[in-house]
């Protein structure tokens, strides 16, 4: 079976009714997409099937053979970061990260099928996602900034270099 | 990491080990069926893949209908004939109250994958019913076109929900209503199978009302019709559902809370119908 996995052709030789999500993650180690309940229920593992939002964990390879898929991986470096990416680092929509690459592909078709997506409308496209850290009310703050345009990767800050952290020992001469 | 090589090589082998049967007609997917054991049919893939996934089915064959011609709609005068495979998402603008059941399943992206067949033959899940279309294409009086043991037949849904032989859904035929209702205990923007939902329409055969989540799969309230026939109010009418209904205890709710809600929306639902649409 052959795949077109963020603008690269694959060959997959996983048996073809594994799930898109299990050969993504196990044959190709592309590991943004989360295995949170493979049963449709969480969104952790949704990427782009020819440019719709799907569950990977729903879809055999033998459905999808031939189709364009595209994860997280596809959508931005950490120095050139798509519209969404960068909304969720502004608005702190990011905590734990399981569930961050499946909002953040819903949320992509989403501003791809309806450019001026309202808060009702992202509520109801991200219904189907679960994140028990944040509330979700910073992740639609995020998708609803993208939508309006509203997004400054400018203020990205850089990816952080820790430095050598100095060790204090209390009780030791300074 | 021994035992996680171990457990990833056990689902390998065992999905190796199915055969797959893709066809490309409609003819080559009855043929395919059989008689229809033994063989897992993949529509969407939404209800079969976990069970795949998780190792609870192990098909010898499973037929893969995405190529098999299956999906769309035809409209024929006043009657639709729906394909099998035709998604939930497309039948979002079908007639009411099929439409607002549909928009009431799951979310998008899984609308967007499920089918019409899928969800006709959807089992009792562990923890709740499923298949909350059933209900809406009851009131609609659908006839199920099925292949299988004895051939190609149709019949009115409720037959098919009630007969446990294993049927290839080829098609349902519904007629358009001049008037629907619909009433629903679901929780908006979560992603989880109805509570209870009542769906009624007046089609050329009469009023019909079914229900979701009153038993294993949908359920027809002929006590309801029969009592709405027979000049009841729709207060006295709706109470009759009760008598209908198989309530249980499950993830979703207590028959306790059932038994309370289903008069009230069964009346919602009348009410509706009342109001015309």
């Amino acid at each position: 079976m052959r795949l077109t996995v963020n603008g690269e052709p694959r060959d997959l030789h996983s048996p073809p009714l594994t799930s898109l999500l299990t050969a993504l993650r196990e044959e190709l180690e592309i590991t943004s997409p989360k295995a949170g309940c493979h049963q449709g229920g969480c969104g952790a593992c949704t990427v782009l099937v020819d440019g719709e939002a799907r569950r990977s964990c729903l879809l055999p390879l033998a459905a999808v053979d031939g189709a364009a898929i595209t994860t997280l991986e596809g959508l931005g470096t950490s120095d050139n970061l798509s519209s969404v990416q960068a909304a969720f680092d502004e608005h702190y929509a990011a905590q734990c990260g399981f569930c961050t690459s499946g909002f953040i592909m819903a949320a992509t078709a989403l501003i791809d099928r309806t450019p001026k997506a309202s808060r009702e409308d992202i509520l109801t496209a991200l219904s189907g996602h679960v994140c028990r850290c944040t509330g979700y009310i910073k992740i639609v703050s995020a998708v609803e900034a993208a939508a309006k345009g509203d997004v400054h990767p400018e203020r990205v800050e850089p990816s952080f270099e820790p430095e050598e952290a100095e060790v204090l020992i209390p009780g030791s001469p300074a | 990491m021994i035992a996680f090589e171990e457990e990833r090589r056990v689902t390998s082998t065992s999905l190796e080990n199915a055969e797959l049967v893709l066809p490309t007609s409609r003819d080559e997917a009855v043929h395919a069926f059989g008689d229809g054991s033994g063989v897992a049919v993949l529509g969407g893939g939404t209800i079969l893949m976990p069970e795949l996934s998780y190792g609870r089915l192990r098909p010898k064959r499973v037929l893969l209908l995405q190529d098999a011609g299956l999906s769309g709609v035809a409209r024929n005068g006043g009657s639709l004939t729906i394909g099998a495979m035709t998604t939930v998402a497309e039948l979002e603008q079908g007639p009411e109250p099929l439409g607002t059941a549909a928009r009431n399943v799951a979310d998008h992206e899984i609308r967007a994958q499920a089918t019409l067949g899928g969800n006709l033959c959807a089992p009792a899940g562990g923890a709740t019913p499923r298949g909350d279309l059933q209900a809406a294409l009851i009131a609609l009086g659908a006839q199920v076109k099925t292949a299988g043991k004895d051939g190609e037949r149709t019949e009115p849904i409720e037959d098919f929900l009630a007969a446990p032989d294993r049927r290839l859904v080829l098609e349902v035929e519904i007629e358009e209503p001049q008037r629907a209702g619909y009433a629903a205990a679901h929780r908006p923007h979560a992603h989880a199978y109805t509570i209870v939902a009542v769906c009624a329409a007046e089609t050329s055969a009469g009023l019909r009302v079914g229900l979701t989540g009153a038993g294993p799969s949908g359920v027809r309230a002929h006590s309801v019709e029969d009592a709405l026939a027979a000049g009841a109010s729709t207060q006295e009418a709706a109470q009759k559902a009760l008598d209908d209904a198989q309530l249980q205890d499950d993830a979703l709710a207590s028959a306790w809370y059932r038994q309370r809600l289903l008069p009230v929306l069964v009346r919602r639902a009348l009410d509706d119908l009342e109001g015309g649409t």
